[in-house]
């Protein structure tokens, strides 16, 4: 192994040492499987290893929150999930959980606790606000997207689930870009059309997929690149794209990678 | 003789008090149907909730226009309850603006602010029918929306308008008896807004001056009783009232965070071989979910009574904006139509009668129900705070759970969870494979 190589701790080796990390970082199952959501988990481990953050993850040993299976109605089938994950985090005495999925953050923030799991749970968002709060990510001037613009999509989970609206803001605020709102923003956004199951399934007949009609509002703006802070926001915005057959020119981008290429990791 | 009008006035008083609390009792019964919940934790959170949100109307104000005309027409409502009282009093006594002594030289300016609000009232409603009949908002179309919900609408804008024209008519023809000096309208002083109206009534004689006056004031206090009766009936008008214990009862939680089902938790820790909390062994779960509206919890029901149909929840919906079946307000609005068809079944049939009927498959279908992302813009936009979600969810639960029938792509969906513990089809031993990524 190189010396340039990134290290990622798994809890289990770390256990083996008797050391505990600060924070787990949840990785997800679109973080660890789906080949676009891959690049959003290495971009945030690469800021984490930059800033010698002191994190583990779970590894093999991580596993569904869950979550789809809740918002579909089977709550039996959650709690089996939930109930294990949470024994597995019980037992390597987690306090402190960050991750990149809206989804997962919200359902070991709100929905652990009843069933045992107490933790401090932060989405990458408001993560990597802290980090710019504290000065160690810094506002350096230029950068690619110095004075483009930049739209961000908020996703349901952060927002009106859990009135996080300003800190995936504040960190795009580093960037020096010109951020523009879509014409429905805030607790106001338009749903990107995956929660409450709806990425594992084929929608209800309508006259248009939601994930069109938010990408319609995204290109209004003029922006070439979509922010989304959620691996299921960015499928459906991206495929909106391809759609409009507008991937030459604008990309989706998580707030996590527009970070690391302006730290040029 | 003497004393006619004041019994006239005791027996309809009686008579819709009557009415009104028969209905009170049967709202309350069918609400108390639902399944209980404990709501009664953090009181100060929850007055803090109704002074904003009910009292305050904090949410309706993320549409400005509408707010402010529904603030007139509010205001109006609370105001205009004290000339409500002057009158019931004056009915029951036999005495003509008791007030008027009591407050003095002050009478007019209060009269004054009535009229003020009942001019805004009546202009507020104007609009009010305007924006549904002639602009046609689009968020008062729908489905749901053809019918009585639409009539009831117009009925109570119409009723209001017709109650603000009587109580104007009578002060204006009041005034003119004061300054021609008649009998029994003692002078208070002029009414500054009805008195630009006086012109109108000028030229007819006092005889038919006190029939004006007359006929306004029982118009007026009739129309009041019976629009009192037919808010209880089955009016979304009942919000004016219900709004208020519904925002006390608000959910606290983080919108996300998606009711907990304690009874599963025993079955799924038995299961995996852990151990299970003596304590609370209320064993034999009824159903999984909801079918019927029995299966909801009270505050759901309680929900369905507060809603006024605004339709502010669909028209933020993102299924129903791309043409799904899925309107958050045609939800509320068939749980409202069953609880109401499941009390009258109990009323004329007995309290164990079974209809054959079910909220889900006779009012809501599995089709809208699968539409629904849990996006929380339905419960954002509700200016009283309805959560249509939670319904949505327990109809799911029952699909699900209850009748095993979920979409294809979600059975698979459940089959990778349980066996590969991610909703795709990888193996479980490559999770850690995206750490490649990192160093390419």
């Amino acid at each position: 192994m190189s010396e340039n190589m990134i290290n990622v701790p798994t809890m289990a080796e770390l256990a083996a040492k008797g050391v505990t990390p600060e924070i787990l970082f949840w990785v997800g199952c679109a973080g660890s499987f789906d080949e676009r959501a891959k690049s959003i988990t290495a971009a945030f481990v690469k800021i984490l290893n930059k800033l010698s953050v002191n994190f583990a993850v779970l590894g093999t040993e991580e596993s569904c929150t869950g979550e789809p299976a809740k918002r579909a109605g089977n709550e039996f089938l959650f709690q089996v999930q939930a109930v294990s994950n949470i024994e597995v985090l019980n037992a390597y005495g987690i306090k402190k959980i960050v991750t990149a999925c809206p989804h997962c953050f919200n359902t070991i923030k709100n929905e652990y606790p009843e069933l045992g799991g107490n933790y401090e749970v932060l989405h990458h968002s408001e993560f990597l606000q802290q980090l710019i709060n504290e000065g160690k990510i810094k506002l350096q001037g230029g950068g690619e997207f110095k004075g483009k613009k930049i739209t961000y999509h908020d996703s349901c989970y952060l927002g009106r689930s859990n009135n996080i609206y300003e800190a995936p803001r504040k960190v795009l605020e580093i960037l020096d870009a010109e951020l523009v709102e879509m014409k429905r923003s805030r607790t106001k956004g338009l749903c990107c059309g995956a929660g409450g199951a709806q990425m594992f399934k084929e929608p209800e007949p309508g006259f248009k997929d939601i994930n069109i009609e938010r990408t319609e509002e995204a290109i209004e703006t003029g922006a070439k690149v979509i922010a989304a802070a959620c691996p299921f926001c960015m499928t459906m915005l991206s495929d909106g794209v391809k759609n409009k057959e507008k991937e030459s020119e604008i990309k989706v981008y998580d707030i996590a990678e527009l970070i690391a290429k302006y730290e040029g990791l | 003789m003497e004393f006619l009008p004041q019994v006239i006035f005791l027996i309809l008083l009686s008579v819709s008090g009557f009415f009104i609390t028969k209905s009170i009792l049967r709202i309350r019964r069918n609400i108390l149907l639902g399944r209980d919940i404990n709501l009664y934790d953090r009181p100060s959170e929850r007055l803090k909730m109704t002074a904003l949100v009910a009292l305050g109307q904090k949410k309706m104000f993320k549409r400005p226009l509408p707010a402010i005309l529904h603030l007139f027409v509010y205001v109006g409502f609370i105001i205009i309850n004290i000339e409500v009282l002057e009158i019931i009093i004056d009915g029951l006594l036999g005495t003509h603006r008791i007030f008027a002594p009591v407050f003095g030289g002050l009478y007019p300016s209060l009269i004054n602010i009535f009229e003020f609000l009942a001019i805004s009232v009546l202009v507020s409603c104007a609009i009010f029918l305007v924006r549904r009949n002639i602009i046609k908002v689009k968020r008062f179309d729908g489905e749901e929306m053809k019918r009585w919900p639409k009539l009831d609408a117009n009925l109570i804008l119409s009723i209001e308008i017709f109650l603000m024209i009587c109580f104007l008519s009578m002060n204006t023809s009041d005034g003119i008896l004061q300054t021609r000096g008649s009998e029994h309208y003692i002078a208070t002083g002029e009414f500054f807004f009805t008195s630009f109206l006086k012109p109108l009534f000028n030229g007819i004689d006092n005889s038919g001056l006190i029939f004006i006056e007359r006929f306004g004031w029982w118009a007026h206090i009739i129309g009041i009783l019976a629009f009192a009766m037919y808010v209880f009936t089955d009016s979304k008008h009942l919000h004016i009232f219900i709004s208020f214990p519904n925002t006390y009862f608000s959910k606290l939680d983080p919108a996300g965070k998606l009711s907990n089902m304690p009874e599963v938790t025993k079955e799924v820790k038995l299961m995996l071989n852990l151990p299970v909390d003596a304590g609370n062994d209320n064993s034999a779960p009824g159903r999984f979910g909801a079918k019927d509206v029995q299966d909801l919890t009270w505050k759901n029901l309680m929900e369905a009574y507060s809603c006024t149909e605004c339709g502010r929840c669909t028209s933020q919906c993102p299924a129903n904006l791309t043409g799904k079946k899925l309107s958050p307000r045609k939800i509320m609005m068939d749980t409202r139509d069953r609880l109401e068809e499941v009390g009258r079944n109990i009323e004329t049939k007995g309290k164990d009668h079974q209809d054959g009927k079910s909220l889900l498959g006779d009012y809501i279908t599995v089709e809208e129900i699968m539409a629904c992302t849990t996006c929380n813009a339905c419960v954002e936009a509700c200016p009283v705070n309805i959560d249509p979600v939670s319904i949505i969810l327990q109809l799911r639960r029952y699909k699900i759970m209850e009748e095993s029938q979920a979409p294809a792509s979600w059975n698979g969906m459940f089959s990778n969870i349980e066996n590969n513990f991610a909703p795709w089809k990888f193996s479980p031993s490559d999770r850690l494979n995206w750490v490649q990524k990192l160093n390419q």
